[in-house]
């Protein structure tokens, strides 16, 4: 076996593509089942931009907190909520991770430190600043990390965060998933600077851009960062570059793609492709033992799947459960 | 030990109290410790009226000022709260809703139930509400039917001093969110407060006036209108039976039924717009439980649909007086209850 060039040793690198591969096909799963109708409501795929989410997570522990976005399956999976919950709960069964009363959008698993998927864009911000002054107050070095895309780094909430962050001196990432579109507008067109590193600098604090295609990429820029917000050193702002292989949302003609561009994204800037490749080619882990990873995670799927589709709608009585802890 | 304080000191002896007891409560707002990063004195305001002076100095830096910045630090208090601690956010004006609800209306509000009952967000949320401050249409209003139309909001309006502090406290306790709405113009007002920590449970209404004749169901500054025109009514031989709901969601339906099924006759009070606000709420649902106990029509005294003027002849006007109410009292006794159409 040849010497190990990366950051992190074979078991680290084995879970890293495991986390991307599962991300992958729980997305390209459900891209399958929502077009045969078995799916209800909306549904808005990470597929493409799992190196992001993964590269991150793997400097997380459950007392870390992360406030996601709409696009928020990849992040779950990343910061380890369970596969069959998360299934259960996008076919809005009561074994679901939120029993069925929250849905894809929805998806949030304290207990993890997922502080939920979020349907109102930039929403997540000031949250994940609540998080991270309680993990301050408490002193416990939990760090906060939120996410949003291009689209929603243009809202109001994530900006002021942004400040509030800064002046407050929180253990806080702002991580930007770049992916080119807001839904369908261009990002180019839609945020008025050339970088986002340019957008932290207004706000006094360190930003940094990464090919969010690039595990590698992703993992040690974001380490760096983490680390300095988990020892008191303020809040960062990383941006990934990154590529989203579906529609906003499943059921998308995306007609405001270039002729030919998702092709190329898929052929050149495969985010799992890359890992793969540079994992076999160092020679640290063999194509056989991706493949028996792939039919692990494919067995995951599968049964999640199958269980979801066979656990038990809410029923009547949880219609309104749970609206107060107590009235 | 209890000796007369104002409402806007029971609200300070409130957050005391429960700073104190548990250090997983901080209060952030904007100046609420006031002068952060300026050259005068610390604490040099303690909130624009003061509710807050004085707590800084004995609990530092629990108690955060904040940038203008509503959305993020409002969704800050909520976050944190979903995290473990018991933020107490000022909102310093309840009308500054608008800049932030979604934090409110779509986050907080919704986290226990949209997460399958696995959230508690036990933030308070408080800030001043009402006309008659002179302070023009964006600093005056009566949000409260905003907030009672939320599911997962819990909504407070003390009328005074003793409630505010017992409620602010059980407020502070509470595992849900909740909007304590402050009345500007009681802040001054006092009366008999023990020192001591209580909490007065929600859900709870107080009967402040005990009649047989009719019922006056009221919140807040209206209460004390309702209570004037309840003393002037009795020179006439009218006993009204005044209500004071103290919170808003949850409401105590049970105390305002029992009183209808017994008076026979209702006048709900409500500072708030007349469209889809606590007195439609109350009568629709007395006119659904109780409507065979009714002698009269149900009469609404609200403010007009209209934003809340500046001057002081046109805002006087617009909060509902203790004429309006017993006036609304007397067309309940005419005899058909006749209740004329009024021009909206």
């Amino acid at each position: 076996m040849a010497q190990n060039p990366f950051p992190l040793g074979k078991d680290e690198l084995l879970k890293a593509y495991r986390t991307m591969r599962t991300i992958r096909e729980f997305e390209e799963r459900l891209h399958v089942d929502f077009a045969k109708g078995d799916i209800p409501g909306f549904v808005h795929l990470y597929a493409g931009e799992e190196a992001c989410a993964t590269g991150i997570m793997m400097h997380l522990n459950d007392n870390d907190r992360i406030a996601s976005t709409h696009r928020g399956h990849g992040h779950c999976i990343a910061k380890g909520v369970d596969v069959h919950a998360m299934m259960a709960e996008i076919y809005g069964r009561s074994t679901g991770a939120c029993r069925g009363k929250g849905g894809s959008m929805h998806i949030a698993d304290l207990s993890k430190g997922m502080m939920g998927a979020n349907g109102i864009l930039g929403a997540g911000a000031p949250l994940i600043c609540g998080a991270a002054l309680a993990a301050k107050v408490r002193g416990d070095r939990g760090v906060g990390i939120t996410f949003v895309g291009d689209g929603a780094s243009n809202q109001g909430t994530f900006l002021e965060s942004l400040n509030l962050a800064a002046v407050w001196n929180l253990p806080v990432v702002f991580v930007v998933e770049n992916n080119g579109y807001a839904e369908s507008t261009a990002m180019e067109w839609a945020v008025s600077c050339d970088s986002y590193v340019d957008r932290a600098t207004g706000f006094g604090m360190p930003g940094v851009t990464v090919d969010g295609t690039d595990f590698f990429a992703v993992y040690e820029a974001a380490g760096e960062i983490i680390r300095r917000a988990r020892d008191g050193g303020g809040p960062a702002l990383l941006e990934c570059n990154m590529v989203r292989f579906y529609g906003h949302f499943e059921g998308d003609a995306q007609t405001y793609r270039a002729k030919g561009e998702l092709e190329a994204i898929r052929a050149s800037r495969d985010c799992l492709t890359i890992l793969s490749e540079r994992l076999v080619e160092a020679g640290v882990i063999g194509r056989d033992e991706l493949q028996a990873v792939d039919r692990e995670v494919n067995a995951l799927i599968e049964d999640a799947v199958r269980a979801a589709k066979a656990a038990p709608l809410p029923v009547a009585e949880d219609l309104l459960r749970d609206v107060y802890v107590s009235y | 030990m209890s000796r007369k304080i104002s409402m806007k000191q029971a609200i300070n002896e409130a957050l005391d109290l429960e700073m104190r007891r548990d250090p997983t409560v901080i209060v952030m707002g904007e100046d609420i410790v006031g002068g952060t990063g300026a050259q005068g004195e610390d604490d040099a305001w303690g909130g624009v009226l003061g509710v807050t002076k004085g707590l800084y100095a004995k609990h530092g830096d629990r108690l955060m000022d904040t940038p203008l910045s509503e959305s993020a630090y409002i969704g800050a208090a909520i976050g944190a709260a979903a995290c473990g601690l018991r933020p107490v956010a000022e909102l310093m004006f309840l009308d500054f809703m608008g800049v932030c609800f979604d934090q409110i209306f779509n986050q907080a509000a919704k986290f226990r139930y949209m997460f399958g009952g696995k959230a508690e967000t036990p933030v308070v949320i408080r800030g001043m509400v009402g006309a008659g401050f002179r302070a023009a249409a964006q600093h005056s209003q009566m949000l409260t039917p905003l907030f009672t139309h939320i599911p997962g909001l819990k909504v407070v309006c003390p009328s005074n001093a003793y409630d505010a502090k017992g409620l602010l406290i059980q407020s502070i306790r509470d595992n849900d969110p909740v909007i304590f709405c402050e009345h500007k113009n009681l802040y001054g007002l006092e009366c008999e407060v023990p020192a001591e920590s209580y909490a007065i449970p929600f859900g709870e209404a107080n009967v402040l006036r005990d009649g047989d004749d009719v019922t006056i169901v009221s919140y807040g500054l209206t209460v004390h209108r309702a209570m004037e025109a309840a003393a002037a009514l009795a020179k006439d031989g009218t006993e009204a039976e005044v209500i004071d709901l103290r919170t808003l969601s949850p409401i105590d339906w049970d105390t305002i039924v029992e009183s209808v099924e017994r008076t026979g006759r209702l006048v709900v009070v409500d500072e708030a717009h007349p469209r889809c606000n606590l007195a439609t709420d109350i009568a629709a649902f007395v006119g659904q439980n109780a409507f065979g106990a009714l002698k009269a029509g149900i009469q609404m005294v609200t403010a007009p649909h209209t934003p809340v003027p500046f001057s002081p002849s046109l805002e006087d006007l617009y909060v509902p007086s203790a004429d309006s109410i017993a006036s609304a009292v007397r067309r309940t006794l005419s005899p058909k209850g006749a209740s004329p159409r009024i021009a909206a």
